[in-house]
């Protein structure tokens, strides 16, 4: 028998602000721990929170790049839960009234296949404190950091649209994509900043119902949320097959070193969180214009930038999609081109090209790189001219990427200049043919292909500096003469 | 010179003249605490070191012609549950035992700005749940007119009435500093919400509560309001500087006249069967004071009084739920020793920590806002909660303000046993002002068998000058009140 | 409304309290006294009434985003019951994670 997958995804991602979202401590990951520390996220007596004004416009932000309606009125709730982490005892999260409902975002599938993935909301909501687990079994115990506490987060959650762990895995690569480009979160895996988890089920192909959701938690890389999503869609397709679905909805964790999921409590234990509105915090009227204002400052997007790119360009969509996917690197192709008035394609292909490999090589964003559009843009204009080499241009890319000076002062220093002398190079060329009397005499018999053997000897006794096209031109005027 | 009977401009007339200086005026409070505190339990704490620092630091201002505000100098009491940096501030709960704030509170911020002396923190029922100070971890508060009696919820207004402090600052969730003022016969007030700020206020029900002044004199009561209230940037439910419900005149001044005041008079609060003759009695001789005073009287009906106690009951259980969740031994506070694991820790931590009244409405609030009862519980308590707002606003457009007894009854005997229920409903004729945000004055209107009785002022938000004007009015006529441990 | 001794010590679970056969009954029994009275909210006229959930018509409360340094690390755990190099200690936490 055929099955089914669904699968839902609730992502938590931590907001680019400078301070936390209910009191003025920083936001920076990696200090010491509880340096970052007031009465309001230790949830001492008598502390009250205050939003972060540009805590809410990134949350409308994130809902506005994911065409979310935005709400007209929206407030904050208490859900509440005894946890170390949880200072107050108690999340101050959005329940009923969420900030952004009813988003999309689009995807191609490894089919190839188009597929609108919905989001049912994007809520605004405070981040816990940090566990640390030390020693094991009666000896163990834990440490704790509230500098996370209060930080900033949004909770999207998706409709469950997704088909499959790849698309799962594809449709957070996107959403990643999207939110580092509005700026909305730096989206980092690694420290936590982007986090996701999931729920799937598994049911007959056909069939109206949906089968017993279970609920992955902790998934900490893309590698994880897939592999876990695949162990879980196989397990419960061998249980449907054997005839024997799993009884209740779980919650499950994810082995990273057996990749395995395993069970950690049935979803019904979930507590009673017994919300109900934060009665400290006034609720939000969002006016129109203010969400018209987010919305001019919005770029561009991805899919808007790379559909432009094809047409206005002539780029293929292959070009398109790696230009456009990172705000930084659209910033530095279109800023080149503004630049240099010659082909796209040529601009596209450095900064897909070297500039990648070296900015990948040195671990930078295009921003942190000394290399500046003007730079490239002046390079490219000496090509043209005549005035370097490609092969010369690959040298001074390089270095131009690695001291941020001039192409032309670099060309100077290292006597780069191309030669481009026909009088200077007619002489050399004699010189050669003098030289390889054998070539010459295979290139007059017939033998063109000597003429490559020619050219590369004119090159090496200049260094590389002749213009190659020149060189041809004459050797070829010598020989035929 | 008695100095603990003085007002405040006649303390601050002598600082001026330098015929008293602060620390000598700090140093007769401290010594009458000394005396007397022992037997009436009002403090937890007795901050001597720091008050006759602060004095000190009053006086150099003195000296030096430096700005000095009416508080200048003036030692005030301050409830237990309100936050004082680097001095203990325990919530009158096993559970802050030894709990010393890295922060003031914003009241005790502007206190200090004022150049007042804080001299003692005030002891009241846990966290402020109950309505005797029965509940205190460190026992309760003895009426200064008769030990043998209750003094309301809250210390603050036994030790102001005692003269152990010429004022106070308490905080009122349901009417407990109204109460109080009543059995102790000084003027408190329970000021509308978002008046003053709650940064630093131990939370029990924060849609409901206020911190408010206590004083003997109502331009005393003034003077210490006008310090208290104003916008807080850290109060998100501070109401702003020029918005509405911020009145801004001129508080204090000659006992007025009632001329042109209308009082309105609810029924419902006069009816109940509960409500002791003799009290009533006083009460409504207050209202005729002001009617004799050119004022006049007008009948009202406020039908949701019927629900609002209940509602109340409910709402205050249901926020006190979550505000006292965060008392789990993690992070400050007392931890139990002997907890295996995170969850003993939370339990044991949490069992032996709060008393039996904060249990209770720890149960009582969990319930309400459990998925099962919210809709019954807690939305149906909001909602009535709007019809009270709606009659209130409603009766103030046929008076200026509302005239109510304080409590039913005189204060009962100390210790006396009474159920949960028959507590709350002590509460009947406060807990209006704290589900729709007035200002309470109470004041007090007389004896009965040798024990104070208060009487309510309702207003509305910027409807101060009026609620101070009439108490004024009341004071004058009433004259002298103090309790024989203040005289002798 | 009568609450149960079970429902009683179902609450205490919820809200981390350890309760004792007889407290069990002494506040299942002082609270369906409270909610035979309290209960009375369910029997009041509130069609079509909106519940009052902020007193205030304040809305847009903000703060703006700037960094406010607050509190030492010392302040932060100077109260703590247990600490170790910086954080906060507690007991193992059995559950997850
Ligand atoms: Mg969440
Ligand atoms: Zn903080």
């Amino acid at each position: 028998m055929n099955y089914e997958t669904v699968i839902g995804l609730e992502v938590h991602v931590e907001l680019k602000t400078e301070a936390k979202v209910f009191c003025g401590c920083a936001a920076r990951f990696g200090s010491e721990p509880n340096t970052h520390v007031c009465p309001g996220c230790l949830g001492m007596p008598g502390a009250l929170p205050v939003l972060n004004k540009k805590a809410v416009e990134l949350c409308i932000k994130a809902g506005l790049a994911l065409q979310c309606r935005i709400a007209p009125f929206s407030r904050f709730d208490r859900k509440q839960y005894f946890y170390p982490d949880l200072p107050q005892a108690y999340q101050i999260t959005q329940d009923d009234l969420p900030l952004c409902t009813g988003g999309k975002l689009k995807i191609v599938n490894p089919g190839g296949e188009e597929r609108i993935i919905r989001i049912n909301r994007i809520h605004l909501e405070e981040e816990a404190g940090r566990t640390y687990h030390s020693g094991i079994g009666a000896t163990g115990y834990s440490l704790l950091d509230f500098n996370r506490s209060g930080l900033a987060l949004i909770e999207i959650v998706t409709e469950p649209d997704l088909r499959s762990p790849a698309e799962a895995r594809i449709f957070l690569e996107k959403l990643q994509e999207i939110l580092r480009y509005v700026e909305v979160s730096d989206c980092k895996m690694e420290e936590g900043s982007f986090r996701c988890d999931a729920n799937i089920s598994v049911h007959p192909a056909g069939s109206q119902e949906f089968g017993r959701r279970m609920e992955l938690k902790n998934l900490n890389s893309f590698k994880a949320i897939q592999a876990a999503l695949a162990y879980e869609e196989n397990r419960l397709g061998s249980l449907l097959a054997a005839g024997t679905p799993p009884v209740q909805e779980e919650s499950r964790g994810w082995d990273e070193t057996r990749g395995m999921t395993f069970f950690m409590r049935p979803k019904e234990k979930a507590s009673d969180y017994r919300y109900f509105p934060d009665p400290d915090l006034p609720p939000l009227v969002i006016a129109e214009e203010w969400v018209e204002k987010i919305r001019e400052d919005l770029p561009e997007l991805p899919e808007e930038k790379k559909n432009r790119y094809m047409k206005e360009y002539g780029l293929s969509a292959q070009d398109a999609d790696l230009l456009g996917g990172s705000r930084e690197t659209a910033e530095f192709f279109e800023a080149t081109l503004r630049l240099y008035p010659g082909e796209a394609k040529t601009v596209a292909n450095w900064v897909m090209g070297e500039f990648a490999r070296l900015l990948n090589l040195e671990k930078l964003t295009p921003a942190q790189s000394k290399l500046k559009p003007e730079a490239l843009a002046a390079m490219l204009q000496m090509i043209d001219a005549g005035e370097i080499s490609g092969k010369i241009a690959k040298t001074v890319f390089e270095e131009m990427f690695y001291s941020g000076k001039s192409p032309r002062e670099i060309v100077e220093e290292k006597g780069l200049v191309q030669i481009s002398d026909e009088s200077q190079l007619a002489a050399l060329v004699r010189g050669i043919l003098a030289k390889h009397p054998g070539p010459v005499a295979d290139y007059r018999a017939g033998k063109t292909k000597a003429l490559g053997f020619l050219v590369g000897q004119v090159m090496k006794e200049t260094k590389g500096k002749a213009n190659p096209g020149l060189v041809n031109k004459l050797l070829r005027e010598e020989l035929e003469k | 010179m008695e100095l603990s009977t003085l007002s405040l401009k006649e303390i601050g007339d002598a600082l001026r003249k330098k015929t008293v200086s602060a620390r000598e005026i700090t140093g007769v409070f401290l010594e009458r605490i000394n005396r007397f505190n022992p037997e009436l339990n009002a403090f937890v704490t007795v901050a001597e070191e720091e008050a006759l620092a602060a004095a000190d630091e009053a006086d150099h201002r003195l000296a030096r012609g430096e700005r000095v505000t009416p508080l200048t100098g003036i030692p005030v009491a301050v409830a237990d549950t309100i936050c004082t940096k680097g001095l203990k501030t325990t919530c009158a709960s096993r559970m802050l035992a030894n709990f010393i704030p890295p922060y003031d509170a914003t009241v005790v911020s502007r206190l200090k700005e004022a150049g007042a002396v804080i001299i003692a923190k005030t002891n009241s029922d846990e966290f402020g749940a109950g309505t005797t100070t029965g509940y205190s971890a460190f026992g309760p508060v003895r009426n200064p007119w008769d030990k043998n009696r209750e003094p309301g919820g809250d210390g603050g207004a036994a030790a102001v009435a005692a003269g152990l402090a010429p004022l106070a600052v308490s905080f009122d969730t349901g009417g407990s500093l109204r109460r109080a003022a009543a059995f102790c016969g000084v003027a408190g007030l329970k000021p509308a919400y978002g008046s003053v700020s709650r940064y630093g206020l131990a939370a029990l029900a924060p849609s409901l509560e206020q911190i408010g002044p206590l004083a003997r004199r109502v331009d005393d009561l003034a003077l210490l309001y006008q310090v208290l209230a104003g916008p807080d940037p850290l109060d998100a439910t501070s109401l702003p500087a020029d918005g509405p419900g911020r009145g801004g005149e001129e508080l204090t001044g000659p006992a007025a006249s009632g001329k042109g005041l209308r009082i309105g008079l609810p029924r419902e609060y006069f009816t109940g069967d509960k409500l002791q003759a003799a009290v009533k009695e006083r009460v409504l001789a207050a209202a005729g004071i002001i009617t004799g005073e050119g004022g006049e009287q007008v009948d009202l009906t406020l039908p949701s009084t019927e629900y609002a106690l209940a509602a109340h009951i409910l709402l205050a259980a249901a926020e006190a739920s979550s505000s006292l969740a965060r008392y789990d031994g993690v992070r400050y506070g007392y931890r139990s020793p002997e907890a295996a694991d995170i969850d003993l820790l939370y339990k044991k931590t949490r069992t032996e920590g709060f008393g039996s009244e904060a249990k209770r409405r720890i149960l009582l609030g969990t319930l309400v806002l459990s998925a099962g009862s919210y809709n019954d519980y807690y939305l149906n308590a909001q909602k009535i909660r709007t019809l009270v707002i709606r009659e209130f606003a409603e009766a103030f457009t046929k008076c200026h303000l509302i005239l109510t007894p304080v409590t039913r009854e005189v204060p009962g005997r100390a210790g006396e046993e009474r159920s949960p229920l028959r507590q709350y409903q002590d509460e009947c004729y406060t807990v209006g002002a704290n589900l729709a945000g007035l200002s309470g004055l109470s004041v007090p209107c007389g004896l009965v068998d040798g024990l104070p009785v208060g009487v309510q002022l309702l207003a509305p938000a910027g409807r101060e000058a009026l609620l101070f004007q009439a108490a004024r009015t009341l004071e004058a006529a009433v004259g002298e009140f103090s309790p024989p441990i203040l005289r002798g | 409304m009568k609450l149960e001794k079970e429902k009683a010590k179902h609450l205490a679970e919820l809200a981390r309290l350890e309760v004792s056969e007889e407290e069990a009954a002494e506040f299942s029994h002082q609270l369906s006294e409270v909610l035979d009275y309290a209960g009375k909210v369910r029997e009041a006229p509130v069609e079509g009434v909106e519940p009052t959930i902020h007193l205030l018509p304040l809305t847009n409360v903000f703060r703006d985003d700037e960094v406010k340094p607050f509190l030492t690390r010392e302040e932060a755990l100077v109260n703590a019951p247990r600490r170790e190099e910086g954080f906060f200690r507690v007991p193992r936490i059995l559950e997850e994670n």
